[in-house]
């Protein structure tokens, strides 16, 4: 047993009942030779009971609407930020430019000669406007940014490398602050694509995207492309391209690529 | 975090806001400040923390905010004071107050403290980690905030609303 001296923090803390059994058989052999002391703290319980005795009733009271919708993720913030984001992004010119020759292609022949067809527009969507366009879509996502979590990445990795018909793992950034959160599949130009989202303490997320239609075998070094506000660095290599994602700095977001790559070269 | 979730902590926000605040509109209006802004901050929650903790967190700095509107910063001249006034004898003709208004007259820092503790269950720590102070400022505003209601409500002291400029 300790023979530590009786605080005001023990007397605190034996109100609100949060001594270790020993100390507060200590602090009560004290109470009884203290009874000023005593009468003070029963004071104080009185007083924690009159308080929840007093406000508790507000726990049943019914909601406000105004409360009850404010629970709810409002349409004012993260949504509309990034549709007002969008809005000004050439992605959105690029769709609508992708509708309009798809209606060309569909109503008239005229169309045909001025614009490609459907597919074959859609075909020359570079890698990292796919790429861009998936991170501003899913990151900011709050209940589902992705579809499979990081907890289960054995099952994401087997899940992802059997739709795209060849190993993908995921590459660990934690060195420089990035854990991955999980992945998703997603239709590329011709086929499934992998994303994979990882995020650091401040909640920034970064995406991985992860093609194997790249049919011409080439590689390239690290390009670098800004959509709006996402910093993207891509690269291909064989028939994989790769684009990483981010509302980050180009310094650190081109750190982040060099280890992506380092890690997927060692495989 | 979810809505189904959130939707779960709004008692326990609204009866601390009560509590802290007194006017039932205002402590919804706080409670509503603190949802819209828990949203605008999602992606600083990490999955799997304490979401409650969060939210009093949140609503804790809006008052802070709120507070410290007025240009000058001032501290409760409780704070700079040594010791406790002594017991003054001659008025010993007890004038005992209601709890409300008892509460009322506590130094802002101590009420949140003292209410944290008595109605959320917090433990001390945790109170700290919400209010964004050390645990042992929240052992002294306690033990002061729970002195100065108990005297209060035994009318034995006179509330000081004199406060230092600092």
């Amino acid at each position: 047993m300790s023979h530590l001296p009786i605080n005001e923090t023990d007397l605190q803390a034996w109100v609100d009942a949060a001594l270790p059994e020993a100390r507060r058989a200590e602090v009560e052999v004290y109470l009884a030779g203290h009874p000023e002391d005593f009468e003070r703290v029963q004071a104080y319980q009185a007083q924690k009971k009159a308080l929840r005795a007093m406000f508790n009733p507000v726990l049943d009271e019914p909601l406000p609407d105004s409360l009850r919708a404010a629970a709810a993720p409002p349409v004012t913030t993260a949504a509309a930020r990034w549709s007002s984001r969008l809005a000004g992004w050439p992605a959105w010119r690029l769709a609508a430019g992708l509708l309009l020759a798809l209606l060309g292609g569909a109503t008239g022949w005229l169309a045909r000669g001025q614009y490609p067809g459907g597919d074959e527009l859609a075909r020359v969507v570079p890698l990292y406007r796919q790429a861009a366009v998936a991170h501003a879509v899913f990151s900011p996502d709050v209940r589902r940014p992705v579809e499979v979590g990081a907890e289960q990445e054995a099952q994401l990795v087997a899940w992802l490398s059997k739709r795209l018909g060849t190993a993908v793992k995921p590459p660990k950034l934690g060195e420089l602050g990035f854990e991955l959160i999980g992945g998703r599949l997603l239709p590329g130009n011709s086929g499934p694509v992998a994303q994979f989202m990882y995020q650091d303490v401040a909640g920034q997320r970064l995406t991985l995207y992860v093609t194997t239609e790249n049919p011409g075998n080439q590689e390239t070094g690290f390009r670098f492309a800004q959509e709006g506000p996402v910093n993207v660095f891509y690269w291909i290599d064989g028939k994989f391209g790769y684009a990483l994602s981010g509302s980050i700095g180009k310094g650190e977001l081109g750190r982040l690529a060099t280890l992506v790559y380092d890690q997927l070269e060692r495989k | 975090m979810d809505s189904h979730a959130i939707l779960g902590e709004i008692p326990r926000l609204r009866r601390y806001a009560r509590a802290m605040l007194g006017d039932r509109a205002a402590a919804d209006d706080l409670v509503q400040d603190t949802l819209e802004r828990a949203w605008t901050r999602f992606a600083q929650w990490r999955v799997g923390s304490d979401l409650r903790a969060w939210l009093f967190g949140i609503m804790h700095n809006l008052r802070v905010d709120q507070l410290r509107r007025p240009a000058l910063a001032t501290a409760p001249l409780d704070d700079y004071e040594e010791q406790w006034a002594t017991r003054p004898t001659q008025s010993d003709q007890l004038e005992v107050m209601d709890l409300a208004s008892a509460l009322s007259q506590l130094p802002e820092e101590q009420r949140a403290v003292v209410l944290l503790v008595a109605l959320e269950d917090m433990s001390y720590a945790e109170v700290a980690d919400a209010l964004g102070i050390p645990v042992g400022t929240v052992m002294s505003r306690l033990a002061r905030g729970r002195e100065r209601l108990r005297l209060i409500m035994a009318g034995q002291l006179s509330v000081n609303h004199l406060r230092v400029v600092r």
